[in-house]
């Protein structure tokens, strides 16, 4: 018996590395748990884009929003900007964070392509974005009535996104926010 | 003349200029600071261009992460504070040595348990002959017969 089962233990390792690097294929590197999820946003204190006033993290609270890390100098973010307008329009809050970005080409891009936003955060410096754990635009938050971060989405928005993942997330929130 | 010319030429071609260097530098307090922002930097791994740690990647999350080091061990943080911050922000993934949990169990424990299951091969492999060896033990009666007659048989060939 033995023998006859060395002899099959190339193929049994075989088929055990086949299958996990069948599973490699369809996982995404670049999708990294966030270190934020469930936890509440970080304190902040940052201008509002194009105004005088400072926007604080109780600003955001209150209903469940988005929150959307966009730049002018980021090319996927023009990608997503028409369905950000789409969802706004729905009656979903975006708030925007300006990140690492020039506030007056953001305000020209905001100008041209539509304005989705109830306030962008400019976060010149990206501090914001370092305590939020960003590493790249455009990143979407989803925070609820209470502002903690409950799901993170790396990279464009679109439909396919939108209603597969962070709507049903949205839904329930809002359903749990106002007691229906 | 022109060998002057030919010889300033040669010596032009001994001058090497240094691709500029992408990485910002930065101005130390005390040059035990800079040997931790050497480790550290090559240490934590850079959250957007994966398989890079942060001191080798020149892109922005790289260097945000840099000068935010820096200022750190500046500050006065120790090595402990540090990896908490960046872990606390990016996630155990921020880092190329993760400490040990459940999920990294397997990353430091496999070394070992391969070592053990090598170990125990070459054991079971090694004892497996020595028997063998043993099982052949005298040759019979018969055997011995032939033997002798073979070797007889070369005997008188040569």
């Amino acid at each position: 018996m033995a023998p006859r089962l060395k002899l099959f233990l190339p193929l049994i390792l075989f088929v055990v590395l086949a299958a996990f690097l069948f599973r490699g294929l369809s996982l995404d590197p670049q999708a990294l748990p966030s270190a934020l999820i469930d936890r509440p946003l970080p304190e902040f204190s940052l201008p509002v884009l194009g105004q005088e006033r400072l926007i604080g993290k109780g600003d955001l609270i209150g209903e469940a929003a988005l929150l959307n890390v966009w730049a002018t100098w980021c090319v996927s973010c023009r990608v997503e900007h028409p369905y950000l307008l789409q969802i706004a329009q729905e009656g979903v809050p975006i708030y925007g964070l300006n990140y690492k970005d020039d506030d007056a080409a953001a305000a020209r891009w905001l100008a041209d392509l539509g304005d989705p936003y109830r306030a962008n955060i400019a976060d010149r410096e990206g501090s914001l974005g370092l305590d939020l754990g960003v590493y790249g635009a455009p990143e979407t938050y989803l925070v609820d009535a209470e502002g903690v971060v409950r799901y993170r989405h790396v990279g464009v928005v679109d439909e396919r996104v939108w209603q597969t993942i962070l709507q049903p997330l949205y839904r329930e929130l809002t359903g749990q926010g106002s007691g229906g | 003349m022109r060998l002057l010319l030919q010889v300033a030429l040669l010596c032009l071609l001994l001058l090497s200029f240094n691709a500029r260097a992408v990485i910002e530098t930065y101005e130390f307090s005390d040059p035990e600071l800079e040997q931790r922002y050497r480790q550290l930097s090559t240490e934590l791994r850079c959250p957007k261009c994966q398989n890079q740690n942060i001191a080798d990647s020149n892109a922005p999350i790289s260097q945000d992460l840099r000068k935010l080091l820096h200022q750190q061990l500046e500050a006065g943080a120790d090595d402990d504070e540090i990896l908490d911050y960046m872990v606390s922000r990016y996630g155990e993934f921020v880092r190329y040595r993760p400490r040990f949990s459940g999920a990294t169990a397997i990353l430091w424990l496999a070394p070992l348990l391969l070592l053990l299951v090598g170990i125990a091969a070459a054991v079971l492999t090694l004892r497996s002959r020595r028997s063998q060896r043993q099982a052949a033990g005298p040759l019979s009666r018969d055997d011995e017969q032939r033997l002798q007659d073979l070797l007889g048989k070369t005997e008188k060939d040569s």
